[in-house]
């Protein structure tokens, strides 16, 4: 059979070693009426047949080329150097434990290591955590920490933020007793205002209106953020944003269907003890050589129980490394250079589409980085029209937002070549 | 052996990377953009070549223990081998290149294997629906004991307590914790098993849950579980299971058959996902039929031979993460599933707990043994009989990754005083179980002659026992405005005081 080792000389000889006769003796604890006789599922198969099922089922997806992809909405198609996946596929990465023996971690622990001061960097904010699951559960997790820190039960969502990360903030926030608010002035009982910069539909805020506003009212301002965007746009850190989240995808993970990507969270100093999952320091040993252990593990399920800041204990460490690496790999510069010819590919993309007859710009008074949305006349004929060309058209936001049927979004990134746009507007047009 | 950071690395001259031009007309930021909208400055990333960056990596990767090079004798995490099909699955451009948005017409297969791997799930638990929403075992805790709270509101029954045994996963307090409820403890017997004298002291009209882990976290099968179930449900209290402990006996019994009303089950403990040095895993949750409509929304539905994602669930909990899970890890799972069978699995789960009992018998004699055998896949020894020499859990620990193996879990259960526990998988050989027992007996039998020596365990490790008491001063210092040294992070050493 697959992956077992033993045969049935090993097992015949481990049993006389315990002293026991069959297997059943070691299973005496379980009640006879609970005992079954295996399981309801076929029988296992060879590798190659196993493959054949698993490959069967992808070919019943359809995957559209990554330059003809448009559809954003919080999952991106980025360009992923050839060196994040050579990393990550090193099995002492990703067939590691989570680095409890920190000395036999150190890969791991540095590598995290890097990540967090990777993420503060370009949050501009004092600490990072290893990582959370996603971009949503870390909106929910930072309205907790702004809950505990404050002693208030209300959080605002500020705009249009991801649908989804509201109804997981929603789900959370049922179990602590946090009201979710949309919109509406921050008051004495608003533990924090949490806005998305570039928002869902892919429109900049006045992150620091709302940050000021936050403020005045003893709240705190958590900016769910767009890490790309962050080469060029400022950083939460530069406007008082207590509190910085956001969605990792774009560093160097793969689509899947939405997942595993990982949620990344960022705070000032005197938020770190609020800070939910691991985070790793550095520590020396007897002979002063320098290492990385997991730290301020007092704040953590495994010491603290019910009083942890969280409950979380896997993370995303292996998303977490890909994203070290593709932020190593690309530097500040080369981070600089993807986001803006993002940036200048999506507003040419903008204008042109734009100009189709009955096309025209939602909110054209509002500024955008990458992502924008259009009012877009009978849009799901549109769309379905696009995917008979092989072409993955914008997002119908109009499903979660009843005043916005009909605006679709549009996505460009550096991997729409100057070729793709062309196709897009071309199929529009015939 | 260290190396060094990435940032320490950096050299200012180094050419970015080369990377596409927008060649198209359009404008730079600064140009539209107001100036308080734009970065101040670049942030402070490495600035590397690729050939430095692989290597540096490639360092890093060599100064890690992990499962395809050491055996990771971990109690309770359940680190068996990660087949490498399941890498190549989760990697067809079918399932990594899809957006969650796509229309359901164009992911079908996808929907077809959550919905295939939920049935295989349904089979070896015995339940009747699983979310695949959950991304971790703790999340996959939090989420059952969100649906258990909706069940009792929907009966209009306000039900405020969830009791944990003593020897419980921390993550099963913070969960019930994080989900509203106030924690009641209970009690393990002297034979290590729950005090059903005190179970029955604590559950009253105000009992939501017990969650529970069968075996439970010292290995032992709880022999009265159908009397726990019983008592549980005759207060209207539901049992929740901590899917933990399900490598002991897939193919051999079922919680659903013991009387689980909701089971969440980790695919990177029991189903070989990697552990990835601490995730992504997936915990999805199994329910009963009376829980399903809470489950989390979507669901995966068939109708008419086409599957769709149902998002129309009144009486759901909601969405507990974004899109749908972490699909690349299901497929993994799914892929397992497949290879292994019904009649693989369990096979895994007998050979699992045959291994057990061999280690634990090989031993039994250097190691004290708290409680009677037999095991299930996992035992829980106690280091307390080297007290006397100096020696502590720690020691050992460290001393078996100077030989080559992982440290076992140590210090857990909390119950156990100098707990050493063991899980060897049914992926690890004979000649694997015999030479960690050999490496046992080599180290219990240094603490007589040379405890000091395993005090100062590891020495063949890229760094010796690493100081976190003064690491949490430092750290103390900075967030008390002491110290510009934020520990927690590089900072750039030109940029001063913060």
């Amino acid at each position: 059979m697959p992956y077992l080792v033993h045969s049935p000389e090993d097992r015949a000889a481990m049993l006389e070693t315990i002293g026991v006769r069959s297997m059943d003796d070691l299973l005496v604890d379980i009640p006879q009426s609970l005992r079954l006789d295996g399981l309801q599922l076929p029988d296992g198969l060879s590798e190659l047949e196993t493959m054949a099922q698993v490959s069967a089922l992808a070919g019943r997806n359809r995957v559209y080329p990554d330059r003809l992809t448009f559809r954003g909405g919080g999952v991106y198609r980025r360009f992923i150097p050839a060196a994040v996946a050579a990393v990550t596929s090193k099995p002492e990465f990703y067939t590691a434990y989570t680095p409890y023996q920190a000395e036999a971690s150190q890969g791991t622990l540095q590598a995290i290591f890097e990540y967090q001061s990777l993420i503060a960097e370009l949050t501009a904010l004092d600490v990072s955590n290893a990582s959370l699951y996603d971009g949503a559960t870390a909106v929910a997790e930072a309205a907790m920490m702004a809950h505990v820190h404050t002693g208030r039960n209300e959080v605002i969502v500020s705009g249009y933020v991801h649908p989804e990360y509201v109804q997981v903030l929603k789900a959370f926030g049922d179990g602590r007793g946090i009201k979710v608010r949309k919109d509406g002035e921050p008051n004495k009982k608003t533990a924090a205002v949490i806005f998305q910069q570039p928002d869902f539909l892919g429109l900049l805020v006045d992150p620091r209106a709302i940050t000021t506003a936050a403020h005045d009212a003893g709240a705190l301002a958590i900016a769910c953020v767009d890490p790309i965007s962050l080469a060029i746009l400022a950083p939460p850190g530069e406007y008082g944003a207590d509190i910085a989240v956001g969605e990792g995808q774009q560093l160097g993970l793969a689509p899947s269907f939405g997942g595993p990507h990982v949620g990344f969270i960022a705070c000032k100093k005197d938020l770190v003890r609020k800070l939910p999952g691991r985070l790793v320091g550095i520590a020396h040993d007897a002979r002063g050589r320098r290492g990385f252990v997991l730290a301020l593990a007092a704040r953590e399920q495994h010491i603290r129980r019910e009083k942890a800041t969280s409950n979380i204990c896997t993370n995303h460490s292996l998303c977490a490394l890909a994203a070290a690496v593709y932020l190593t790999y690309m530097g500040p510069y080369g981070l600089r250079q993807v986001a803006e010819v993002s940036f200048k590919r999506a507003h040419n993309l903008a204008e042109r589409l734009a100009a189709l007859p009955g096309w025209e710009r939602a909110f054209p008074e509002r500024q955008f980085v990458n992502e924008f949305p259009l009012r877009v006349p009978k849009a799901p004929a549109v769309l379905r029209k696009l995917s008979r060309k092989g072409i993955l058209g914008g997002l119908e936001v109009g499903r979660w937002f009843r005043e916005l049927k009909g605006v679709v979004t549009f996505t460009c990134t550096e991997v729409n070549d100057a070729r793709a746009l062309d196709e897009l507007v071309e199929a529009l047009r015939s | 052996m260290t190396e060094a950071l990435s940032f320490e690395l950096s050299r200012p001259a180094v050419d970015p990377p080369r990377l596409p031009e927008a060649d198209v007309s359009g404008p730079n930021p600064a140009d539209v953009l107001p100036r308080d909208a734009l970065r101040s400055r670049p942030p402070s990333l490495p600035r590397l070549s690729e050939p430095e960056i692989m290597r540096h990596y490639s360092r890093l990767a060599s100064l890690n223990y992990s499962i395809s090079e050491n055996f990771y004798p971990l109690g309770s995490c359940t680190m068996k081998y990660n087949p490498v099909v399941n890498e190549a699955a989760a990697a067809l451009p079918g399932f990594a290149g899809l957006h969650p948005y796509q229309d359901e017409d164009s992911v079908q297969g996808a929907l077809e294997l959550m919905w295939r791997l939920e049935q295989a799930l349904c089979a070896v638990v015995g339940v009747d629906r699983v979310t695949l929403q959950p991304a971790a075992g703790a999340h996959g805790e939090w989420t059952a004991l969100r649906m258990i709270a909706a069940f009792h509101n929907s009966r209009k029954e306000n039900r405020t307590e969830v009791l944990v045994p003593d020897s419980a996963h921390g993550t099963n307090p913070a969960s019930a914790a994080l989900s509203g409820f106030h924690v009641v403890e209970v009690r393990s017997g002297p034979d290590g098993r729950i005090s059903l004298a005190d179970l029955e002291s604590k559950l009253s009209p105000r009992t939501a849950a017990l969650m529970l882990t069968n075996p439970n976290t010292l290995g032992l099968f709880e022999r009265e579980i159908l009397d726990i179930a019983e008592m549980v449900h005759a207060t209207g209290a539901m049992l929740y299971y901590d899917g933990a402990n399900l490598n002991a006996f897939m193919g051999i019994c079922r919680p659903g058959d013991m009387g689980f009303d909701a089971v969440h089950m980790n695919l990177h403990k029991t189903f070989t996902t990697p552990h990835g040095g601490g995730g992504p895993g997936a915990g999805p949750v199994g329910v009963k039929s009376e829980l399903a409509p809470f489950l989390p929304s979507p669901t995966v539905e068939r109708s008419n031979g086409h599957l769709v994602l149902d998002h129309k669930r009144p009486q759901s909990i909601g969405r507990v993460r974004s899109f749908y899970g972490n699909f690349g890890m299901l497929v993994r799972a799914y892929t397992y599933i497949l290879a292994m069978g019904g009649d693989g699995l369990s096979q895994a789960s007998q050979d699992a707990v045959l291994s057990a009992n061999y280690l634990r018998k090989l031993v039994e004699t250097d190691l004290e043994m708290p409680h009677e055998g037999p095991c299930m896949h996992e035992f829980v020894a106690s280091a307390h009989n080297l007290h006397d020499d100096g020696v502590r859990a720690l020691d050992v620990a460290k001393a078996l990754l100077d030989r080559n193996f992982y440290a076992p879990t140590v210090y857990f259960p909390l119950v156990v005083p100098e707990a050493i526990m063991v899980e060897p998988t049914e992926t690890e050989s004979r000649a694997t179980l015999d030479s960690f027992a050999q490496a046992i007996k080599e180290i219990v039998a240094q603490a007589k002659t040379d405890p000091q020596g395993l005090r100062d365990e590891p020495k063949n490790l890229p760094v010796g026992r690493l100081d976190e008491v003064a690491a949490a001063r430092r750290i103390n210092a900075y967030l008390q405005g002491q110290s510009d040294d934020p520990v927690l992070r590089w900072k750039a050493p030109s940029e001063g005081p913060s």
